[in-house]
């Protein structure tokens, strides 16, 4: 179907379902999708958390775009070069090929334009990282066919009103996305509800119904 | 403002004589350098008045100038030497504070067209034995970046490990990112704007006209003629101060409170305790402050127009920038609000500077960046800690 090889992903990634520093599963496997020494703008970065992964781990030089006031200070007193600033309205300022890997982690859901912001990551950075909860999960399916109400799970924790999430999809639904604006992706990671990759020969049928979350690596087409 | 305080004797002889021997300040000469003016000119001779803190490490990578604001001066962590007043960013610059003097080697000099020591329109011109009033070339923020340029040749630091300052001083900093990106590793231009706005000019306007207004000012020549335009000066700043400050925070501090009676006296006294607050201010600022000073000081804010030096495209001012910024505003800042502060960052953006920019919730205003506002305070210091390390600098220095 794609150019996706999902083969040469290190099975020993295994091991960072226990990642010793304490440091959020699928963060540390994002850094491990970013060459080292890169030049990394990191869309929504919250409290910087993926930043100092990236600065201790990767060497990289790194700048985040962060919505709440709070997590920017937080991350500017870190030393972090973080802006306050909305994926949606913001990228537009930032020149071609500006960065080397462009990164939206757990971010894309809440996006006003999902769309428009994949092709502004791709036109900034030669790479996009994206990872999102999968709406296509077992749980989730579960819960809004025989609960019947809007599905609450630990990566998605809202009720329906108070949710920063208005664009939820599921890996299927990425994969698509992908396809329509025409970017290659050249890695992809489902993670259990445990944190642990899924088994990488399994179809996408599968991913997409037992990943609880998804990391892509994405990168344009030319 | 009480008519007695207004018209007295002139016990503030002494402040426009800082204007050519400050006290408690160090003085650069520069008598065969002349500096050249954006107006076209050059002037010469000329010197500058500064204040150092901390000490200088031998590889001279750990300078910190600090640019002040319109009224503001050099002494900026040490008691005024005509107010006595502690220094105006004491909060933020002195041993343990977050632009730590026991790490870094803070220069503040007194800007070009000041009245504390730099040469102004209130200096004696050597070449006719007079002050200069209004024969003071007018300057602009470029100029007073150019001249600090070369007090820095002077005193034989080539790069800076940061540039900080507020309002006209954060224009400073921005100036000095423009003009001198390889002097500057690190930039903190705070409450301020590339360009100063009309309603910015508007207000400085009516401050001069306020002074120009005082039959005391004599088109300028009141030290000749041995007058003190103080009403004018002191209406200009009771005006100016209102834009220093919000709404919330006039009412938090004063309301409609009485000033020390109960009732109205149906009169035009002070009888509400902003205006006496008000009168205050204005009276205080003339025993420090020169008014032709004041004129040039707000002229060369207004022209400021850091996209205009670049065919209009801000971007371009900072092109391969290597400085790292960090940009900070206030929300209730209604003289420069966050969507100047917005600007630079986009234009930084666009020139792939490396930029940090925080928005920092007060009710206290443009002066809250004088003020107590410990998010501030650890902002600064966690972004001069990171540039600290990047530049190499130890704990110690």
């Amino acid at each position: 179907m794609s150019t996706l090889s999902r083969t040469d992903i290190d099975v020993g990634a295994n091991g960072i379902a226990r990642a010793p520093s304490g440091a959020r599963v699928d963060l540390v496997l994002v850094a491990e999708m970013v060459e080292r020494g890169a030049k990394v703008l990191d869309v929504g970065c919250g409290d910087g958390e993926l930043l100092r992964i990236l600065s201790e781990t990767r060497d990289v030089d790194g700048r985040g775009i962060e919505l709440s006031r709070e997590g920017v200070n937080e991350c500017v007193a870190k030393g972090l070069a973080v802006i306050q600033g909305d994926a949606d309205t913001d990228l537009g300022n930032y020149p071609d090929d500006a960065f080397d890997y462009v990164i939206l982690s757990q971010t894309l859901q809440a996006t006003r334009q999902p769309r428009v912001v994949l092709e502004h990551m791709l036109r900034i950075g030669r790479h996009a990282v994206v990872s999102f909860p999968n709406f296509g999960h077992w749980q989730v399916r579960l819960q809004l066919l025989f609960a019947g109400h809007m599905p609450r799970t630990d990566m998605l924790p809202f009720s329906w009103y108070d949710t920063p999430n208005i664009h939820h999809c599921t890996i299927k639904d990425f994969r698509q996305l992908c396809m329509a604006v025409g970017v290659r992706m050249e890695r992809a990671v489902a993670l259990n509800a445990w944190g642990s990759p899924l088994r990488l020969n399994a179809p996408w049928w599968f991913w997409n119904l037992f990943g609880e979350q998804a990391v892509f690596l994405l990168s344009r087409r030319d | 403002m009480s008519e007695a305080k207004l018209t007295g004797a002139r016990e503030a002889a002494d402040a426009p004589r800082e204007a050519d021997q400050p006290r408690d300040s160090l003085v650069a000469h520069f008598g065969d350098r002349p500096l050249a003016l954006d107006a076209g000119v050059e002037l010469s001779p000329f010197q500058i008045a500064y204040k150092t803190y901390g000490r200088l490490n031998a590889a001279r990578s750990n300078a910190v100038l600090i640019c002040h604001a319109l009224t503001g001066d050099q002494h900026v962590a040490s008691v005024h030497p005509v107010t006595k007043k502690a220094g105006w960013w004491e909060t933020m610059v002195g041993p343990g504070r977050p632009i730590d003097t026991e790490r870094y080697f803070v220069i503040c000099p007194n800007v070009v067209g000041a009245c504390m020591g730099t040469t102004g329109p209130s200096s004696i011109d050597l070449k006719t034995g007079k002050p200069w009033g209004l024969d003071f070339p007018v300057i602009t923020i470029r100029d007073m970046v150019r001249a600090q340029a070369m007090l820095l040749d002077h005193l034989g630091i080539e790069s800076l490990f940061a540039v900080a300052g507020g309002s006209m001083g954060g224009m400073q900093v921005l100036q000095w990112a423009a003009s001198y990106p390889e002097r500057v590793f690190s930039a903190l231009p705070i409450a301020c704007a590339t360009r100063h706005s009309a309603q910015n000019i508007a207000f400085h306007e009516v401050g001069r006209q306020a002074i120009m207004a005082d039959p005391e000012w004599r088109g300028g020549r009141y030290l000749l003629e041995n007058t003190n335009p103080r009403r004018g000066l002191a209406v200009a700043r009771m005006g100016a101060h209102i834009t220093y400050l919000s709404d919330a925070a006039l009412h938090r501090k004063f309301g409609r409170k009485f000033q020390d009676r109960a009732n109205p006296t149906f009169s035009f006294d002070a009888d509400f305790e902003v205006e006496s607050y008000l009168r205050h201010q204005g009276i205080s600022f003339v025993e420090r402050f020169d008014a032709n000073s004041y004129l040039y000081l707000t002229r060369a804010m207004d022209y400021f127009d850091l996209a205009a030096d670049h065919d209009g495209i801000l971007a371009k001012a900072f092109r391969r920038s290597p400085t790292r910024f960090c940009v900070i505003s206030f929300t209730s800042d209604w003289l420069f609000p966050t969507p100047e502060s917005r600007a630079i960052v986009h234009a930084l953006n666009a020139a792939s500077a490396r930029v940090s920019f925080a928005e920092i919730v007060t009710d206290k205003g443009h002066d809250a960046f004088l003020l107590e506002e410990p998010e501030l305070f650890a902002i600064v210091r966690g972004f001069l800690d990171g540039a600290g390390k990047a530049r190499g600098l130890g704990p110690e220095n």
